[in-house]
């Protein structure tokens, strides 16, 4: 029994292990570190929407920019507590799903791709041509958050939100485990491989389909009022093709339908581009491509399954030596 | 009629413009046990279909307790009370015998019932869906349509490929669940015997057609109309 819970739990504790020591190893790029922890909450809810409900899609970027707007004007107008901010975020960013849920969950393929883009692209050209309110390609400015639960101040060099992005993070990893394993949870995986079959034994596809949409949405929106609040910027960039491509990229990377895998693609795919961009900033790309080319030849289902897959070749290396 | 819960009117359905059910009148009685007889292509698994909505209704009506159901979704017809238990077991490979009973779960359906029902799943309830045998996987897929909580269940072909001891099992399954009458049961199978020996009335399908309807007593001591229809004969 303590064998199964070690090994159930063991992945928690090892990224709580790595979230604490890369604080105290990397003080100084802080900033870098909590972008990962944002993108990582980005690729938990497209991992969500795409790896458990098979929902393809490029724009999730959609809801990511319309949570930044949200969190970003209800703290310049209303109010600027970061929770209350993260709240907004998660309504924009589910009430943009929900509504152009609505349509999209009706189409497939490649029908249903080229749509999530065209509501990413729409999205941003309202933001660019709504200059007054979002400061179109200017950015909106002028983000001031009050302390973190009253007592925690953002400060310069970045500590708190480390922790403040750590934290909600967590959060989500912890709320979408819960979910993936509930009855709804698997009943998305149940249409992920068969919508007819699930029709069949009485599921509303549609419905579930537009429920996990939404769903990613929010935690998407999340993400967009996290980095809203910490970098204190919000441009039209939040709403880029680039952007739900390198999440989707990450997603591939780390392997779809298993939330560590979101995990493990994010930090890998933010730290060979961080790293590679730094030694040879024109040739970068041919790395992240040369990753992505060898993860897809030879570890389909990611580099979540690189630890079973060794494991297998040093079983398969024994049985041949002996 | 008043005691039928199914009826089906005037039927014509099929797939795309092809007519695979031509004009179909069945009755389903509360608690009854109805056989479906036919053979191979004679539109058996296309009649359930239709009655779930996965089959387009080109003419005539589909009522469940009264009330007209033919613009309803499968989900909407499954809420209401109908229960497919499909051919081709439609089994989650990757999800596990628990995992595929939990995804369909409703209500105030247990796990603890399907695995009363089913020992056998209990046993197996963190193997992968593909990791059964056919006996096994048609249990699940009983156990799984059960979690729905369907009044009337329509089980498609559920002996097919499997072993004697395999179908005995199951037919003692099906007894318990039409035993208290709380349930209808329709049984689709070629095994015409076996299903006979279970239903209460039974209708023999062909080309798309009710071809004969009545006791399944009637129908057992009649092995000429057996042959000619299914192509088996059936001791009395």
């Amino acid at each position: 029994m303590l064998r199964r819970y070690g090994s159930q739990y063991a992945p928690a504790v090892l990224m709580i292990a790595v979230a604490v020591a890369a604080f105290f190893a990397f003080p100084f790029n802080l900033a870098f570190l909590t972008r990962i922890l944002i993108m990582i909450v980005l690729v938990l809810s497209l991992d969500l929407v795409l790896g458990y409900a098979g929902i393809a899609t490029l724009g999730q970027a959609a809801m990511y920019g319309a949570g930044a707007y949200a969190a970003g004007l209800f703290a310049i107008h209303v109010w600027a507590d970061p929770v209350a901010g993260l709240l907004i975020g998660a309504l924009a960013g589910a009430a943009l799903a929900a509504l152009a849920g609505l349509a999209l969950m009706r189409t497939h393929g490649l029908t249903l791709i080229m749509l999530t883009i065209a509501v990413a692209q729409i999205c941003s050209e309202i933001a660019n041509r709504a200059r007054d309110i979002t400061g179109g390609a200017d950015g909106l400015r002028g983000i001031r958050m009050q302390p973190v639960l009253g007592i925690w101040e953002f400060d310069f060099i970045g500590r708190t939100g480390y922790w403040y992005a750590f934290a909600v993070a967590a959060v989500v990893m912890v709320l979408l485990a819960v979910l993936v394993r509930s009855p709804f949870g698997l009943s998305l995986r149940g249409i992920h491989q068969s919508p007819e079959r699930m029709l069949a034994i009485g599921a509303p596809v549609y419905w579930r389909r537009h429920a996990a949409y939404t769903l990613g949405g929010g935690i998407a929106g999340i993400a967009g009022a996290l980095t809203a609040q910490i970098t204190q910027l919000v441009s039209l960039e939040t709403f880029s093709f680039a952007l739900s491509a390198e999440a989707m990229i990450m997603l591939i990377l780390g392997g779809t339908g298993r939330l560590y895998g979101a995990v493990i693609g994010t930090v890998i795919f933010m730290w060979v581009h961080h790293t590679a961009a730094a030694n040879d900033p024109f040739n970068w790309l041919f790395v992240i491509g040369a990753m992505v080319l060898a993860v897809v030849f030879f570890l389909p289902t990611g580099l979540i399954s690189l630890p079973p897959a060794l494991k297998r070749l040093a079983k398969g290396g024994r049985h041949a030596g002996s | 009629m008043t005691d039928t819960v199914l009826d089906l009117v005037n039927v014509t359905a099929g797939y795309g413009p092809t007519h695979v059910l031509r004009g179909i009148d069945l009755h389903v009685r509360a608690g009854e046990r109805l056989a479906v007889i036919g053979r191979n292509g004679a539109g058996k698994t296309t009649l359930l279909g239709t009655i779930m909505g996965l089959t387009k209704l080109h003419e005539g009506s589909v009522r469940l307790r009264g009330q007209p159901i033919d613009r309803l979704a499968p989900f909407r017809r499954n809420a209401l009370g109908l229960g497919l238990v499909p051919q081709t077991r439609d089994i989650f490979a990757s999800l596990s015998v628990e995992e595929n009973l939990l995804a369909a779960m409703r209500g105030d359906a247990s796990l603890d019932e399907a695995y009363a029902l089913f020992p056998r799943l209990k046993e197996r309830r963190r193997n992968g869906g593909r990791q059964l045998s056919g006996g096994e996987q048609q249990m699940l897929a009983i156990a799984r349509t059960l979690m729905t909580r369907p009044e009337i269940i329509l089980l498609d072909e559920p002996l097919e490929g499997l072993a004697p001891v395999i179908c005995e099992q199951l037919m003692s399954v099906f007894e318990d669940l039409a035993a208290d009458g709380s349930r209808s049961v329709v049984l689709v199978e070629q095994h015409a015997e076996a299903a006979l020996a279970f239903a209460t009335r039974a209708i023999l399908m062909a080309n798309g057609a009710v071809v004969w309807e009545g006791a399944a007593e009637d129908l057992r001591r009649n092995p000429d109309l057996l042959h000619r229809h299914v192509g088996v004969g059936v001791e009395a």
